[in-house]
């Protein structure tokens, strides 16, 4: 089998989830990889050099930020058979994704004019194109926004996660030799199906949305704990494991198939939070929505760039 | 006049290095440059201060526990908590199953190619060339061993690449009897490990003569400042002491307690590249030179060993000491000694991780302090595998980020790594002549840094603008 791994706006913790997992290594050891930057030597001429779909599959981790990511996407698409969007920001945006609630211009003044470290009364900010003694150095081009792979090429198969979990990853090496019809390698069931704490629900309301160092009890249900674990609303397959350390679930997996967007998952909580009033007067709505200072940051924590709220807004922006 | 690019690979992230060459063809100049770009100061902002130790361990997934520990002591010194000594000795000891992890893979995945498969073509310098070299067994043993230091981070944290336990106030969950057992024999063979590790560094790269004179020639030393945490008694630490920066001649010249940092570096802009180069604030930004009047210092295993009086544990005091006098010098300027230090490091963790495992307090349940309201300002410094890595955070008074800085470790070995490229490029590429071979040798000088470039770039501009629901 030849396979091609690349990344693009990434963290290379999808890389070492690969490289976690033994049998893998292994197993690529037997297969030709012929262009994995973060491992081997083939330089990016190497990958431009392969014949169009001679690569039975292309993995590509990290989401889409820049001309030369987007380049080397569409050039992994041309040479490969089948491409697989591989980890959270492939997938959905992933965290990073999180930058487009901001502008340009404040995230480029953030890091390089107002950071408490930088020199003071130094106003540079790092361009595409510098020149130096007749030399011309460049930095890629940017895009107006983070975007995940399918919004740029067609995508075949989606290993979400942030990183994808052991067992997701064998299941998908396993299916390298013969390709499933169903194209997400995650469940199409709520994390809470597999959660231990499952049994632990009596559908009770919420009086309190409360804050992670806020929790008490170590092996209940943590929504029901006022918790705003996201199992709920997000696809099996992790394993639990933010859970299993009395953490909730940030949504790592994505939205469950059923859903049209994360958001969906708001007016659930809605609908289960108050003490059990049916009304509840406009005062104590207000602490309602107080307690929750930063909805895009709990709820689109990983899946910003594919959600309806960001379309709507690069629209609105337009 | 001709430009010679090298993508970087076989490191973390986005680089490359551009090296200029004259009209005979010789080289000008060089330059590195991390081409990729995110945005955590600015997307931190607005965010509950517990999620950043969610969200800031993305910037890398190599060293994520590195951004885990430095975040989750921001929080603590935002709402002015001191964590239960329980919790801080969890802490350490997963931090140290973290630096056995990162070191081990960048030692043997990404380093060691190239120590001990020099003179292979491009397509065999890798991992899977040195399955061949050294066998499957001792491959598998890597991976074996990197395995127990994952599974360590995973039973503390969650998951060894996404770590979520360490809150504001400690952590979210105490150590299990059965878990604590389970630590102590991987632990066990950690050390075992990190003995073997140094064995091959002693066998196979220091009987490597052309290895060996690179260890000591001059063409990949600089005489710069260092920089790196020590503990109360002077040896190394990477969870939590103060920092100590020495001069070329090993001088130290400063000492100061991490949430001081602003008095002691500065960082300036370069429009070339995406990453800032920080420098000492006392010595002064003199340009791309080395010597004791460029405040250009460097951090990571190397000058962790360089500032600090020895190791705090047995083994790694004794590699600590051969490690010495094989350069008959303190401090040791060749980056190639980077990994060798790297090696002694594994070593000190490995033996750390059991101090604390078989600790008597370390199953206590008592592993996190309540809150109050937040004091507003916090700095967490802790030793990442690549060097000091500071998190500085403003909050308003419910804990919600307001202002983010991030001095990363691997921004402070920028500079550095700019001088090594433009040294070993200017000594090795004559009239033009430069095979895959030398520009290799060229990457070397990145690589011994053992840069992460995703760490280092955490900016990425944006043009979208997003309503608040």
């Amino acid at each position: 089998m030849r396979l091609v791994i690349n990344w693009a706006a990434s963290c290379g913790g999808c890389d070492v989830s690969l490289l976690d997992c033994r049998e893998v290594v292994m197993s690529l050891a037997e297969h030709d990889v012929l262009y994995w930057p973060v491992a081997l030597d083939f330089k990016q001429k190497d990958l431009k050099a392969l014949e169009d779909k001679s690569m039975d599959f292309g993995i590509v981790n990290g989401a889409i930020r820049t001309s030369e990511q987007e380049e080397e996407l569409k050039i992994v698409r041309e040479k490969c058979k089948v491409l697989v969007a591989y980890g959270s920001c492939a997938c959905f945006g992933g965290i990073p994704g999180l930058a487009n609630q901001f502008d340009r211009e404040s995230i480029l003044r953030r890091a390089y004019v107002e950071a408490q470290s930088n020199l003071e009364g130094q106003e540079v900010i790092p361009k595409p194109e510098t020149e130096i003694d007749g030399f011309q150095l460049t930095l890629p081009e940017f895009f107006d926004s983070v975007k995940p792979l399918d919004r740029v090429v067609k995508v075949d198969y989606y290993v979400p996660g942030c990183p994808p979990s052991s067992s997701t990853i064998e299941e998908f090496a396993r299916s390298l030799s013969n390709p499933p019809e169903r194209r997400f390698f995650a469940s199409d069931k709520s994390l809470c199906h597999d959660c231990p704490r499952n049994q632990t629900k009596g559908a009770k309301k919420i009086a309190k949305i409360n804050r992670p160092h806020e929790l008490k009890a170590d092996e209940e249900c943590l929504l029901e704990q006022g918790e705003l674990c996201m199992g709920f609303a997000t696809r099996g397959g992790c394993g639990g494991r933010c859970i299993s350390v009395n953490m909730p679930c940030r949504g790592c997996y994505g939205k469950l198939p059923a859903m049209v967007d994360v958001g969906d998952a708001i007016s659930t909580i809605a609908s289960i939070t108050g003490n059990g009033e049916d009304y509840i007067p406009a005062p104590k709505i207000f602490d309602a929505l107080n307690a929750v200072k930063d909805p895009v940051g709990l709820f689109y924590q990983f899946s910003l760039p594919s959600s309806l709220i960001n379309s709507f807004s690069a629209d609105r922006s337009k | 006049m001709r430009k010679i690019t090298i993508p970087n690979t076989r490191l973390e992230g986005h680089g490359r290095v551009d090296i200029l060459l004259d009209d005979d063809g010789n080289v000008k100049d060089a330059y590195f440059q991390v081409i990729e770009f995110r945005g955590f100061e600015k997307f931190c902002e607005g965010r509950y201060v517990e999620e950043l130790p969610r969200i800031t361990p993305k910037i890398c997934g190599v060293c994520p526990g590195a951004h885990h520990m430095a975040s989750s002591k921001a929080c603590d010194a935002v709402y002015g908590v001191n964590i239960p000594s329980t919790a801080r000795k969890l802490r350490e000891l997963y931090y140290n199953a973290h630096m056995v992890h990162s070191h081990i893979l960048h030692f043997y995945a990404l380093a060691a190619p190239d120590l001990l498969l020099k003179n292979e073509e491009a397509a065999k310098r890798n991992i899977f060339g040195l399955i061949e070299l050294l066998g499957k067994n001792v491959v598998m043993e890597v991976i074996e061993s990197r395995g127990y230091a994952q599974k360590i981070q995973e039973i503390i944290a969650g998951h060894p690449i996404y770590p979520v336990s360490s809150i504001p106030g400690g952590l979210s969950k105490p150590l299990d009897e059965e878990d604590r057992k389970n630590i102590e024999e991987m632990a066990k063979k950690l050390i075992e490990f990190g003995k073997k590790g140094l064995e091959i560094f002693e066998s196979l790269i220091l009987r490597d003569e052309e290895i060996k004179n690179l260890l000591e020639e001059d063409l990949y030393s600089h005489r710069t400042y260092y920089a790196g945490m020590v503990d109360s008694n002077g040896k190394v630490n990477f969870y939590d002491g103060r920092i100590r920066a020495v001069s070329p001649e090993g001088k130290e010249i400063a000492m100061f307690d991490p949430q001081n940092y602003l008095d002691h570096i500065t960082e300036r802009v370069e429009e070339w590249s995406y990453i800032k180069f920080p420098y000492l604030k006392n010595v002064g930004w003199k340009g791309f030179v080395d010597g004791t009047d460029s405040g250009i210092y460097r951090v990571n295993s190397l000058a962790r060993l360089n500032v600090a009086d020895g190791m705090a544990t047995p083994l790694a005091q004794e590699a600590y000491e051969r490690f010495y006098d094989y350069f008959g010098q303190k401090p040791v300027h060749n980056i190639l000694a980077y990994h060798w230090a790297r090696l002694i490091e594994i070593m000190y963790s490995a033996e750390r991780v059991l101090e604390l495992a078989v600790d008597e307090e370390i199953t206590d349940r008592d592993v996190k302090v309540d809150l109050g309201k937040a004091d507003g300002e916090g700095v967490g410094v802790v030793e990442a595998p690549r060097g000091t890595l500071y998190h500085h955070y403003i909050t308003d008074r419910n804990g919600v980020t307001q202002k983010v800085n991030l001095i990363v470790a691997t921004v402070q070995n920028n500079a550095a790594i700019n001088l090594s490229v433009k040294k070993v490029a200017q000594n090795l590429i004559k009239n033009g002549k430069a095979d895959e071979k030398l520009l290799n040798m060229v990457e070397m000088a990145v690589r011994a840094y053992d840069p992460c470039l995703a760490c280092a770039s955490h900016s990425l501009p944006l043009n979208v603008k997003l309503h608040r629901i």
